[in-house]
Protein backbone atom coordinates (compact mmCIF):
# COMPACT_ATOMS: atom_id res chain seq x y z
CA UNK A 1 0.00 0.00 0.00
CA UNK A 2 2.57 2.80 0.98
CA UNK A 3 4.97 1.76 -1.98
CA UNK A 4 2.40 2.29 -4.39
CA UNK A 5 1.67 5.94 -2.86
CA UNK A 6 5.32 6.22 -3.38
CA UNK A 7 5.30 5.28 -6.83
CA UNK A 8 2.50 7.64 -7.37
CA UNK A 9 4.91 10.23 -6.64
CA UNK A 10 7.37 9.07 -9.03
CA UNK A 11 5.17 8.39 -11.76
CA UNK A 12 3.90 12.75 -11.01
CA UNK A 13 7.45 13.95 -11.60
CA UNK A 14 7.75 11.51 -14.21
CA UNK A 15 4.85 12.70 -16.23
CA UNK A 16 6.32 15.60 -16.80
CA UNK A 17 8.77 13.79 -18.90
CA UNK A 18 7.63 10.98 -19.91
CA UNK A 19 7.47 11.84 -23.17
CA UNK A 20 10.89 12.55 -23.94
CA UNK A 21 11.93 9.32 -22.56
CA UNK A 22 9.75 6.93 -24.44
CA UNK A 23 11.14 8.56 -27.87
CA UNK A 24 14.75 8.17 -26.95
CA UNK A 25 13.27 4.63 -25.71
CA UNK A 26 12.50 3.98 -29.41
CA UNK A 27 15.16 5.93 -30.86
CA UNK A 28 18.42 4.42 -29.53
CA UNK A 29 17.20 0.89 -30.43
CA UNK A 30 15.94 2.42 -34.11
CA UNK A 31 19.60 3.62 -34.45
CA UNK A 32 20.81 0.55 -32.88
CA UNK A 33 19.29 -2.19 -35.26
CA UNK A 34 20.24 0.29 -38.31
CA UNK A 35 23.71 0.29 -37.44
CA UNK A 36 24.47 -3.60 -36.48
CA UNK A 37 21.71 -4.77 -38.54
CA UNK A 38 22.59 -2.70 -41.78
CA UNK A 39 26.25 -2.20 -40.85
CA UNK A 40 28.36 -4.65 -38.68
CA UNK A 41 25.54 -7.27 -40.06
CA UNK A 42 27.08 -6.80 -43.13
CA UNK A 43 30.64 -7.97 -42.12
CA UNK A 44 29.67 -10.93 -40.19
CA UNK A 45 27.57 -12.64 -42.82
CA UNK A 46 27.82 -16.07 -41.23
CA UNK A 47 26.00 -14.91 -37.94
CA UNK A 48 26.36 -16.92 -34.77
CA UNK A 49 25.16 -20.38 -34.93
CA UNK A 50 23.58 -20.69 -37.54
CA UNK A 51 21.54 -17.07 -36.30
CA UNK A 52 21.74 -13.74 -38.58
CA UNK A 53 24.02 -11.47 -36.22
CA UNK A 54 21.21 -8.89 -35.83
CA UNK A 55 19.22 -11.32 -34.71
CA UNK A 56 21.72 -12.83 -32.28
CA UNK A 57 22.25 -9.96 -30.81
CA UNK A 58 18.77 -8.20 -30.16
CA UNK A 59 18.41 -10.15 -27.09
CA UNK A 60 21.53 -9.09 -25.72
CA UNK A 61 20.68 -5.42 -26.35
CA UNK A 62 17.36 -6.01 -24.60
CA UNK A 63 19.17 -6.91 -21.53
CA UNK A 64 21.96 -4.04 -21.74
CA UNK A 65 19.42 -1.65 -22.19
CA UNK A 66 17.55 -3.03 -19.58
CA UNK A 67 20.99 -2.99 -17.29
CA UNK A 68 21.33 0.85 -18.35
CA UNK A 69 18.26 1.69 -17.04
CA UNK A 70 18.16 0.12 -14.10
CA UNK A 71 21.81 1.53 -12.97
CA UNK A 72 21.09 5.06 -13.99
CA UNK A 73 18.01 4.81 -12.03
CA UNK A 74 19.33 3.80 -9.14
CA UNK A 75 22.43 5.73 -8.79
CA UNK A 76 22.02 9.18 -9.19
CA UNK A 77 17.87 9.71 -8.24
CA UNK A 78 18.58 7.49 -5.06
CA UNK A 79 21.77 9.76 -4.00
CA UNK A 80 19.49 12.50 -4.70
CA UNK A 81 16.85 11.17 -2.00
CA UNK A 82 18.86 11.51 0.43
CA UNK A 83 21.53 14.17 -0.04
CA UNK A 84 20.09 16.70 -2.21
CA UNK A 85 16.40 16.60 -2.82
CA UNK A 86 16.16 14.32 0.11
CA UNK A 87 12.81 12.89 -0.29
CA UNK A 88 13.45 9.67 1.15
CA UNK A 89 13.70 11.84 4.70
CA UNK A 90 10.33 13.87 3.74
CA UNK A 91 8.77 10.32 3.25
CA UNK A 92 9.64 8.40 6.58
CA UNK A 93 8.41 11.49 8.19
CA UNK A 94 4.79 10.01 6.82
CA UNK A 95 3.33 6.67 8.19
CA UNK A 96 5.65 4.93 5.47
CA UNK A 97 8.26 2.18 6.47
CA UNK A 98 11.75 1.62 5.07
CA UNK A 99 9.96 -1.35 2.34
CA UNK A 100 7.55 1.42 1.62
CA UNK A 101 9.68 3.97 0.58
CA UNK A 102 12.41 1.72 -1.18
CA UNK A 103 9.35 -0.43 -2.83
CA UNK A 104 8.40 2.37 -4.33
CA UNK A 105 11.66 4.02 -5.57
CA UNK A 106 12.20 -0.07 -7.03
CA UNK A 107 8.85 0.14 -8.46
CA UNK A 108 9.36 3.37 -10.31
CA UNK A 109 13.12 1.74 -11.83
CA UNK A 110 11.29 -1.32 -12.98
CA UNK A 111 8.61 0.38 -14.37
CA UNK A 112 11.20 2.49 -16.47
CA UNK A 113 13.35 -0.56 -17.85
CA UNK A 114 9.98 -2.26 -18.98
CA UNK A 115 9.04 0.66 -21.06
CA UNK A 116 12.78 0.88 -22.28
CA UNK A 117 12.93 -2.64 -22.80
CA UNK A 118 8.85 -2.71 -24.57
CA UNK A 119 10.47 -0.41 -27.32
CA UNK A 120 13.34 -2.20 -27.71
CA UNK A 121 10.98 -5.57 -28.24
CA UNK A 122 9.08 -3.77 -30.17
CA UNK A 123 11.38 -1.92 -32.72
CA UNK A 124 12.93 -5.80 -32.97
CA UNK A 125 9.85 -7.33 -33.69
CA UNK A 126 9.23 -4.89 -36.41
CA UNK A 127 12.86 -5.94 -37.91
CA UNK A 128 12.00 -9.85 -37.68
CA UNK A 129 14.68 -10.40 -35.27
CA UNK A 130 12.24 -12.29 -32.83
CA UNK A 131 12.22 -15.96 -33.74
CA UNK A 132 9.61 -17.52 -31.25
CA UNK A 133 6.63 -17.01 -29.20
CA UNK A 134 8.72 -17.26 -25.99
CA UNK A 135 9.77 -13.78 -27.12
CA UNK A 136 7.27 -11.68 -24.54
CA UNK A 137 8.52 -13.49 -21.85
CA UNK A 138 11.69 -11.24 -22.31
CA UNK A 139 9.13 -8.68 -20.48
CA UNK A 140 9.60 -10.53 -17.83
CA UNK A 141 13.06 -11.40 -17.67
CA UNK A 142 13.76 -7.91 -18.11
CA UNK A 143 12.46 -7.01 -14.62
CA UNK A 144 14.05 -9.54 -13.24
CA UNK A 145 17.30 -8.19 -14.75
CA UNK A 146 16.44 -4.83 -13.70
CA UNK A 147 15.74 -5.83 -10.41
CA UNK A 148 18.74 -7.69 -10.09
CA UNK A 149 21.01 -4.96 -10.87
CA UNK A 150 19.17 -2.02 -9.56
CA UNK A 151 19.27 -3.28 -5.70
CA UNK A 152 22.57 -3.82 -4.96
CA UNK A 153 23.19 0.15 -7.11
CA UNK A 154 20.57 1.26 -4.97
CA UNK A 155 22.56 -0.34 -1.95
CA UNK A 156 25.35 1.44 -3.38
CA UNK A 157 23.74 4.91 -4.35
CA UNK A 158 22.41 4.81 -0.04
CA UNK A 159 25.99 4.63 1.21
CA UNK A 160 27.57 7.17 -0.70
CA UNK A 161 27.43 11.49 -0.09
CA UNK A 162 28.85 11.97 -3.72
CA UNK A 163 28.13 11.44 -6.96
CA UNK A 164 31.91 11.43 -7.70
CA UNK A 165 31.94 7.36 -7.03
CA UNK A 166 29.14 7.22 -9.45
CA UNK A 167 30.51 7.70 -12.82
CA UNK A 168 33.52 5.40 -11.49
CA UNK A 169 30.86 2.49 -11.18
CA UNK A 170 29.69 2.88 -14.67
CA UNK A 171 33.09 2.44 -15.52
CA UNK A 172 33.86 -0.76 -13.74
CA UNK A 173 30.47 -2.08 -13.54
CA UNK A 174 28.06 -1.25 -16.61
CA UNK A 175 30.88 -0.96 -19.41
CA UNK A 176 32.63 -3.89 -18.66
CA UNK A 177 29.46 -5.62 -18.66
CA UNK A 178 28.19 -4.52 -21.79
CA UNK A 179 31.30 -5.52 -23.63
CA UNK A 180 32.12 -8.82 -22.07
CA UNK A 181 28.97 -10.52 -21.13
CA UNK A 182 27.66 -12.05 -24.20
CA UNK A 183 25.93 -9.34 -25.99
CA UNK A 184 28.29 -8.93 -28.89
CA UNK A 185 29.49 -12.27 -29.30
CA UNK A 186 29.63 -15.89 -26.96
CA UNK A 187 31.68 -15.67 -23.77
CA UNK A 188 32.96 -18.73 -24.88
CA UNK A 189 35.23 -16.70 -27.21
CA UNK A 190 37.00 -15.22 -24.30
CA UNK A 191 40.30 -16.61 -22.41
CA UNK A 192 39.30 -17.75 -18.84
CA UNK A 193 39.52 -15.31 -16.57
CA UNK A 194 37.17 -12.98 -18.69
CA UNK A 195 34.87 -16.03 -19.23
CA UNK A 196 34.21 -16.55 -15.47
CA UNK A 197 33.95 -13.18 -14.48
CA UNK A 198 31.42 -12.92 -17.53
CA UNK A 199 29.71 -15.86 -16.10
CA UNK A 200 29.58 -13.92 -12.49
CA UNK A 201 27.88 -10.78 -13.86
CA UNK A 202 23.96 -11.14 -13.51
CA UNK A 203 23.92 -9.61 -17.45
CA UNK A 204 25.12 -12.73 -18.98
CA UNK A 205 22.27 -14.49 -17.30
CA UNK A 206 20.02 -12.53 -17.84
CA UNK A 207 21.27 -12.18 -21.92
CA UNK A 208 21.29 -15.84 -22.14
CA UNK A 209 17.94 -16.02 -21.30
CA UNK A 210 16.94 -12.91 -23.27
CA UNK A 211 18.07 -14.78 -25.85
CA UNK A 212 16.39 -18.13 -25.80
CA UNK A 213 13.19 -16.33 -25.07
CA UNK A 214 13.34 -14.45 -28.56
CA UNK A 215 15.22 -16.96 -30.82
CA UNK A 216 13.53 -20.50 -29.05
CA UNK A 217 16.99 -21.86 -28.74
CA UNK A 218 18.08 -24.12 -25.49
CA UNK A 219 20.39 -21.42 -23.19
CA UNK A 220 23.74 -22.07 -23.00
CA UNK A 221 23.22 -23.08 -19.11
CA UNK A 222 20.22 -23.97 -16.99
CA UNK A 223 17.49 -21.89 -17.21
CA UNK A 224 16.47 -22.81 -13.73
CA UNK A 225 20.09 -21.94 -12.64
CA UNK A 226 20.15 -18.44 -14.29
CA UNK A 227 16.80 -17.49 -12.58
CA UNK A 228 18.07 -18.55 -9.26
CA UNK A 229 21.36 -16.96 -9.70
CA UNK A 230 19.64 -13.72 -10.53
CA UNK A 231 17.25 -14.32 -7.86
CA UNK A 232 19.80 -14.26 -5.20
CA UNK A 233 21.15 -11.34 -6.47
CA UNK A 234 18.10 -9.68 -5.99
CA UNK A 235 17.56 -11.72 -2.60
CA UNK A 236 20.75 -10.34 -1.44
CA UNK A 237 20.59 -6.45 -3.23
CA UNK A 238 16.93 -6.02 -0.92
CA UNK A 239 18.65 -7.30 2.05
CA UNK A 240 21.56 -4.55 1.52
CA UNK A 241 19.40 -1.90 -0.44
CA UNK A 242 16.90 -2.56 3.11
CA UNK A 243 20.09 -2.51 5.70
CA UNK A 244 21.10 1.03 4.31
CA UNK A 245 17.95 2.91 3.68
CA UNK A 246 16.93 1.74 7.39
CA UNK A 247 20.70 3.09 8.34
CA UNK A 248 20.00 6.41 6.91
CA UNK A 249 16.31 6.89 7.47
CA UNK A 250 16.32 5.97 10.93
CA UNK A 251 19.45 6.62 12.62
CA UNK B 1 -7.20 8.36 23.17
CA UNK B 2 -4.19 6.71 24.57
CA UNK B 3 -2.27 9.19 26.42
CA UNK B 4 0.59 8.25 29.48
CA UNK B 5 -0.83 8.28 33.07
CA UNK B 6 -0.39 11.83 33.56
CA UNK B 7 -1.71 12.99 30.55
CA UNK B 8 1.03 13.74 28.63
CA UNK B 9 0.87 13.86 24.58
CA UNK B 10 4.57 13.33 24.64
CA UNK B 11 6.37 12.07 27.44
CA UNK B 12 10.15 11.43 27.67
CA UNK B 13 12.21 10.97 31.07
CA UNK B 14 16.12 10.43 30.58
CA UNK B 15 15.88 10.80 26.66
CA UNK B 16 19.18 10.65 25.39
CA UNK B 17 20.98 10.13 22.12
CA UNK B 18 24.81 9.71 21.38
CA UNK B 19 26.35 9.27 17.86
CA UNK B 20 28.74 7.18 18.32
CA UNK B 21 31.21 8.90 20.92
CA UNK B 22 29.16 12.21 20.74
CA UNK B 23 26.14 12.95 23.08
CA UNK B 24 23.68 15.00 21.30
CA UNK B 25 20.94 14.85 23.83
CA UNK B 26 21.87 14.56 27.82
CA UNK B 27 19.01 13.00 29.57
CA UNK B 28 16.12 15.37 29.04
CA UNK B 29 12.84 15.23 30.59
CA UNK B 30 9.54 16.68 29.28
CA UNK B 31 5.84 16.31 29.03
CA UNK B 32 3.54 18.09 27.01
CA UNK B 33 -0.01 18.13 27.28
CA UNK B 34 -2.19 18.34 24.46
CA UNK B 35 -3.10 21.93 23.36
CA UNK B 36 -0.02 23.33 24.28
CA UNK B 37 2.38 25.14 22.54
CA UNK B 38 5.97 24.16 23.56
CA UNK B 39 9.34 25.45 22.56
CA UNK B 40 12.73 23.94 22.35
CA UNK B 41 15.15 27.46 22.50
CA UNK B 42 18.75 27.12 22.19
CA UNK B 43 22.00 28.05 20.13
CA UNK B 44 23.28 26.04 17.54
CA UNK B 45 24.38 22.51 18.55
CA UNK B 46 21.99 22.20 21.70
CA UNK B 47 20.20 19.25 20.41
CA UNK B 48 16.85 21.09 19.85
CA UNK B 49 16.79 18.92 15.98
CA UNK B 50 18.17 15.83 17.31
CA UNK B 51 15.19 15.68 19.93
CA UNK B 52 12.66 16.90 17.42
CA UNK B 53 13.98 13.88 14.95
CA UNK B 54 13.35 11.55 18.30
CA UNK B 55 9.55 12.71 18.78
CA UNK B 56 8.87 12.41 15.28
CA UNK B 57 9.84 8.64 15.31
CA UNK B 58 12.34 8.87 12.98
CA UNK B 59 15.53 8.45 14.97
CA UNK B 60 15.89 6.02 18.16
CA UNK B 61 16.51 7.06 21.54
CA UNK B 62 19.39 5.82 22.63
CA UNK B 63 18.64 5.80 26.76
CA UNK B 64 15.18 6.89 28.45
CA UNK B 65 11.71 6.74 27.71
CA UNK B 66 9.92 8.22 25.20
CA UNK B 67 5.93 7.66 24.84
CA UNK B 68 4.20 9.95 22.13
CA UNK B 69 0.45 9.65 22.15
CA UNK B 70 0.56 7.00 24.45
CA UNK B 71 2.58 4.51 22.40
CA UNK B 72 5.99 3.74 21.91
CA UNK B 73 7.94 5.17 18.74
CA UNK B 74 10.44 2.23 18.47
CA UNK B 75 7.34 -0.02 17.84
CA UNK B 76 4.51 2.21 16.86
CA UNK B 77 6.62 4.43 14.37
CA UNK B 78 3.97 4.73 10.92
CA UNK B 79 0.79 4.56 13.49
CA UNK B 80 2.65 7.48 15.86
CA UNK B 81 3.60 9.19 12.66
CA UNK B 82 0.09 9.05 10.85
CA UNK B 83 -0.90 11.59 13.26
CA UNK B 84 2.16 14.05 13.44
CA UNK B 85 2.96 16.97 10.91
CA UNK B 86 6.92 17.83 10.86
CA UNK B 87 8.05 20.96 9.52
CA UNK B 88 11.89 20.10 9.39
CA UNK B 89 14.73 22.18 9.78
CA UNK B 90 15.75 21.96 6.15
CA UNK B 91 13.00 21.86 3.64
CA UNK B 92 12.52 18.70 1.65
CA UNK B 93 10.37 19.90 -0.97
CA UNK B 94 10.57 18.48 -4.70
CA UNK B 95 11.49 21.36 -6.77
CA UNK B 96 10.33 19.57 -9.65
CA UNK B 97 7.11 19.21 -8.66
CA UNK B 98 4.63 22.21 -8.49
CA UNK B 99 3.15 23.79 -5.22
CA UNK B 100 0.16 21.35 -5.06
CA UNK B 101 1.36 18.41 -6.48
CA UNK B 102 4.19 18.80 -3.61
CA UNK B 103 0.94 18.77 -1.25
CA UNK B 104 -1.47 16.00 -2.65
CA UNK B 105 1.90 13.51 -3.27
CA UNK B 106 2.10 14.17 0.17
CA UNK B 107 -1.30 13.56 1.19
CA UNK B 108 -1.38 10.16 -0.46
CA UNK B 109 1.56 9.07 2.06
CA UNK B 110 -1.80 9.11 4.57
CA UNK B 111 -3.59 7.32 2.47
CA UNK B 112 -5.70 10.06 1.99
CA UNK B 113 -7.84 9.68 -1.28
CA UNK B 114 -7.13 11.35 -4.19
CA UNK B 115 -10.26 14.06 -4.26
CA UNK B 116 -9.79 14.75 -0.62
CA UNK B 117 -6.08 15.14 -0.74
CA UNK B 118 -6.75 18.16 -3.86
CA UNK B 119 -9.44 19.59 -1.55
CA UNK B 120 -7.17 19.63 1.26
CA UNK B 121 -4.33 21.38 -0.58
CA UNK B 122 -6.37 23.88 -1.70
CA UNK B 123 -7.32 24.78 1.84
CA UNK B 124 -3.49 24.54 2.98
CA UNK B 125 -2.53 26.90 0.16
CA UNK B 126 -5.27 29.21 0.70
CA UNK B 127 -3.65 28.80 4.73
CA UNK B 128 -0.49 29.76 3.61
CA UNK B 129 -1.34 32.54 1.14
CA UNK B 130 0.23 30.41 -1.74
CA UNK B 131 -2.90 30.09 -3.75
CA UNK B 132 -1.46 32.37 -6.58
CA UNK B 133 1.55 29.64 -7.12
CA UNK B 134 -0.20 26.66 -7.13
CA UNK B 135 0.43 25.59 -10.57
CA UNK B 136 3.95 26.79 -10.59
CA UNK B 137 7.09 24.65 -9.75
CA UNK B 138 8.47 25.22 -6.49
CA UNK B 139 12.19 25.39 -7.70
CA UNK B 140 11.56 29.44 -8.21
CA UNK B 141 9.83 29.93 -5.00
CA UNK B 142 11.68 32.25 -2.10
CA UNK B 143 12.62 30.79 0.54
CA UNK B 144 9.59 32.18 2.68
CA UNK B 145 7.32 30.30 0.35
CA UNK B 146 8.75 27.15 0.49
CA UNK B 147 9.07 27.35 4.31
CA UNK B 148 5.36 28.27 4.37
CA UNK B 149 4.63 25.13 1.67
CA UNK B 150 6.33 22.84 4.01
CA UNK B 151 4.01 23.78 6.71
CA UNK B 152 1.37 23.57 4.66
CA UNK B 153 2.89 20.03 4.05
CA UNK B 154 2.87 19.54 7.84
CA UNK B 155 -0.67 20.10 8.06
CA UNK B 156 -2.38 17.88 5.25
CA UNK B 157 -3.06 14.90 7.21
CA UNK B 158 -4.90 17.10 9.68
CA UNK B 159 -1.96 16.07 12.35
CA UNK B 160 -3.09 16.37 16.53
CA UNK B 161 0.67 17.35 17.31
CA UNK B 162 2.78 20.09 14.87
CA UNK B 163 6.73 19.46 15.03
CA UNK B 164 8.49 22.56 13.85
CA UNK B 165 12.11 22.68 13.15
CA UNK B 166 13.29 26.61 12.98
CA UNK B 167 9.66 27.13 11.07
CA UNK B 168 11.17 30.94 10.62
CA UNK B 169 14.73 31.08 10.29
CA UNK B 170 15.69 32.52 7.44
CA UNK B 171 12.55 34.37 6.53
CA UNK B 172 12.08 38.36 6.20
CA UNK B 173 9.66 39.95 8.95
CA UNK B 174 6.92 40.08 7.13
CA UNK B 175 6.40 36.54 6.56
CA UNK B 176 7.09 35.40 9.68
CA UNK B 177 4.38 37.18 11.67
CA UNK B 178 2.52 35.40 8.58
CA UNK B 179 3.43 32.54 9.66
CA UNK B 180 3.47 33.01 13.75
CA UNK B 181 -0.45 34.39 13.11
CA UNK B 182 -1.45 30.98 11.14
CA UNK B 183 0.52 28.49 14.51
CA UNK B 184 -1.69 30.98 16.46
CA UNK B 185 -4.97 29.87 14.48
CA UNK B 186 -3.71 26.53 14.48
CA UNK B 187 -3.20 26.25 18.35
CA UNK B 188 -6.70 27.95 18.87
CA UNK B 189 -7.74 24.98 16.65
CA UNK B 190 -6.48 22.55 19.61
CA UNK B 191 -3.85 21.48 17.71
CA UNK B 192 -0.40 20.96 20.18
CA UNK B 193 2.52 22.62 18.57
CA UNK B 194 6.62 21.41 19.64
CA UNK B 195 8.53 24.00 18.12
CA UNK B 196 12.73 24.84 18.04
CA UNK B 197 14.00 28.54 17.62
CA UNK B 198 17.20 30.82 18.02
CA UNK B 199 14.51 33.38 18.39
CA UNK B 200 13.39 34.72 21.66
CA UNK B 201 10.57 36.80 20.90
CA UNK B 202 9.05 33.86 18.76
CA UNK B 203 9.61 31.43 21.65
CA UNK B 204 7.42 34.52 23.64
CA UNK B 205 4.96 34.81 21.19
CA UNK B 206 3.94 31.51 20.48
CA UNK B 207 4.53 29.13 23.30
CA UNK B 208 2.92 28.38 26.81
CA UNK B 209 5.73 27.08 27.89
CA UNK B 210 9.77 26.63 27.01
CA UNK B 211 13.02 24.74 28.20
CA UNK B 212 16.12 26.02 27.09
CA UNK B 213 18.55 23.63 26.00
CA UNK B 214 22.29 24.00 25.94
CA UNK B 215 24.80 20.96 25.44
CA UNK B 216 21.86 18.78 25.03
CA UNK B 217 20.69 19.49 28.61
CA UNK B 218 18.06 21.22 29.64
CA UNK B 219 18.89 24.46 31.77
CA UNK B 220 16.09 25.72 32.72
CA UNK B 221 12.30 25.32 32.02
CA UNK B 222 8.75 27.36 32.02
CA UNK B 223 6.53 29.81 30.66
CA UNK B 224 8.47 32.47 29.45
CA UNK B 225 7.85 35.23 31.49
CA UNK B 226 7.92 32.92 34.52
CA UNK B 227 11.94 32.27 32.97
CA UNK B 228 12.16 36.05 33.21
CA UNK B 229 11.09 36.92 36.58
CA UNK B 230 12.58 33.83 37.40
CA UNK B 231 16.15 34.51 36.21
CA UNK B 232 16.43 38.14 35.10
CA UNK B 233 15.78 41.47 37.21
CA UNK B 234 12.26 43.30 35.41
CA UNK B 235 14.42 45.93 33.29
CA UNK B 236 18.08 45.82 31.40
CA UNK B 237 20.50 48.85 30.79
CA UNK B 238 22.42 48.41 28.16
CA UNK B 239 25.14 50.19 27.89
CA UNK B 240 27.95 51.38 25.16
CA UNK B 241 31.60 53.26 25.89
CA UNK B 242 33.15 54.91 23.20
CA UNK B 243 36.70 53.85 24.43
CA UNK B 244 36.98 51.56 27.32
CA UNK B 245 36.65 47.72 27.21
CA UNK B 246 32.89 46.62 28.79
CA UNK B 247 34.69 44.00 31.52
CA UNK B 248 36.69 47.24 32.57
CA UNK B 249 33.67 49.33 33.11
CA UNK B 250 31.84 46.31 34.70
CA UNK B 251 34.51 46.30 37.60
CA UNK B 252 33.42 50.19 38.44
CA UNK B 253 29.57 49.79 39.10
CA UNK B 254 29.87 47.41 42.09
CA UNK B 255 26.70 47.63 44.17
CA UNK B 256 24.79 48.72 41.10
CA UNK B 257 21.88 47.05 40.24
CA UNK B 258 21.63 43.35 40.99
CA UNK B 259 24.94 42.20 38.38
CA UNK B 260 26.33 42.82 35.32
CA UNK B 261 27.16 40.98 31.76
CA UNK B 262 29.97 41.91 29.53
CA UNK B 263 29.48 41.56 25.95
CA UNK B 264 32.19 42.17 23.51
CA UNK B 265 30.48 45.58 22.53
CA UNK B 266 28.25 46.79 25.08
CA UNK B 267 27.60 46.13 28.73
CA UNK B 268 24.63 44.99 30.47
CA UNK B 269 23.30 46.22 33.83
CA UNK B 270 20.51 43.86 35.12
CA UNK B 271 18.50 46.06 37.61
CA UNK B 272 14.41 45.95 37.98
CA UNK B 273 14.40 49.81 38.07
CA UNK B 274 16.54 50.87 34.77
CA UNK B 275 16.52 54.45 35.13
CA UNK B 276 17.43 54.65 39.03
CA UNK B 277 20.24 52.20 37.88
CA UNK B 278 21.21 54.61 35.04
CA UNK B 279 21.23 57.57 37.00
CA UNK B 280 23.27 55.45 39.67
CA UNK B 281 26.02 54.86 36.47
CA UNK B 282 26.04 58.85 36.00
CA UNK B 283 26.73 59.67 39.59
CA UNK B 284 29.82 57.36 39.36
CA UNK B 285 30.95 59.62 36.60
CA UNK B 286 31.00 57.07 33.80
CA UNK B 287 29.53 58.44 30.56
CA UNK B 288 28.26 55.98 28.39
CA UNK B 289 28.46 56.73 24.71
CA UNK B 290 25.14 55.01 23.92
CA UNK B 291 22.37 54.05 26.74
CA UNK B 292 19.19 51.33 26.24
CA UNK B 293 16.91 50.93 28.94
CA UNK B 294 14.53 47.65 28.27
CA UNK B 295 12.49 45.25 29.53
CA UNK B 296 14.21 41.77 30.40
CA UNK B 297 13.81 39.04 27.54
CA UNK B 298 14.33 35.33 27.12
CA UNK B 299 17.68 36.42 25.47
CA UNK B 300 18.74 37.49 28.70
CA UNK B 301 17.61 34.54 30.83
CA UNK B 302 19.89 32.44 28.09
CA UNK B 303 22.92 34.82 29.07
CA UNK B 304 22.28 34.37 32.42
CA UNK B 305 22.22 30.35 32.44
CA UNK B 306 24.57 30.10 29.75
CA UNK B 307 27.44 32.65 29.87
CA UNK B 308 26.71 33.14 25.80
CA UNK B 309 24.12 34.89 23.62
CA UNK B 310 21.62 32.81 21.71
CA UNK B 311 21.84 34.63 18.44
CA UNK B 312 25.55 36.43 17.42
N1 LIG C 1 23.52 12.29 12.47
C1 LIG C 1 24.44 12.84 13.28
N2 LIG C 1 25.66 12.29 13.41
C2 LIG C 1 26.58 12.83 14.24
N3 LIG C 1 26.39 13.93 14.96
C3 LIG C 1 25.19 14.53 14.87
C4 LIG C 1 24.16 14.03 14.02
N4 LIG C 1 23.09 14.84 14.14
C5 LIG C 1 23.44 15.80 15.00
N5 LIG C 1 24.69 15.63 15.45
C6 LIG C 1 25.40 16.48 16.42
O1 LIG C 1 24.60 16.61 17.56
C7 LIG C 1 24.69 17.94 18.08
C8 LIG C 1 23.29 18.48 18.21
O2 LIG C 1 22.77 18.67 16.92
P1 LIG C 1 21.31 19.21 16.67
O3 LIG C 1 21.12 19.25 15.21
O4 LIG C 1 20.36 18.42 17.47
O5 LIG C 1 21.42 20.67 17.28
P2 LIG C 1 20.39 21.88 17.15
O6 LIG C 1 20.10 22.32 18.52
O7 LIG C 1 19.26 21.51 16.30
O8 LIG C 1 21.30 22.95 16.43
P3 LIG C 1 20.92 24.03 15.31
O9 LIG C 1 20.37 25.19 16.03
O10 LIG C 1 22.24 24.35 14.69
O11 LIG C 1 19.96 23.40 14.37
C9 LIG C 1 25.57 18.72 17.13
O12 LIG C 1 26.85 18.81 17.69
C10 LIG C 1 25.59 17.88 15.88
O13 LIG C 1 26.83 18.01 15.23
MG1 LIG D 1 18.55 22.11 14.52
Amino acid sequence: MGSLAVLEYHLVGYRRTWRGSVFSSFLLPLLTMLSFGVGVGAYVDSGIGGVPYLDWIVPGLIASTALQVAMGEATWPVLSGFQWVKTYFSQIAAPLRVVDVLGGQLGFVLLRVLVSSAAFLAVAAAFGALHSAWAPVTLLLVLLIGAAVALPTIAFSASITSDSYLALLFRVAVIPMTLFAGVFFPVESLPPVLRWLAYLSPLWHGVDLCRSATLGVAPAWSATGHLLYLAVWVALGWLLAHARFRRRLLD
Amino acid sequence: MTVSSDGALIHARGLRKRFGEFTAVDGIDVDVPRGEAFGFLGPNGAGKSSTMRMIACVSAPSAGTLRILGMDPLRQGPAIRARLGVCPQLDNLDPELTVRENLTTYARYFRIPRRVARERADELLEFVQLTDRAGSKVEPLSGGMKRRLTIARALVNEPEIVLLDEPTTGLDPQARHLVWERLFRLKQQGVTLLLTTHYMDEAEQLCDRLVVMDGGRIVAEGAPRELITRYSTREVVELRFAADAPEDIAGKLAGVGERTEALPDRLLLYADDGDAALAQVQQRGLEPAGVLVRRSTLEDVFLHLTGRTLVD
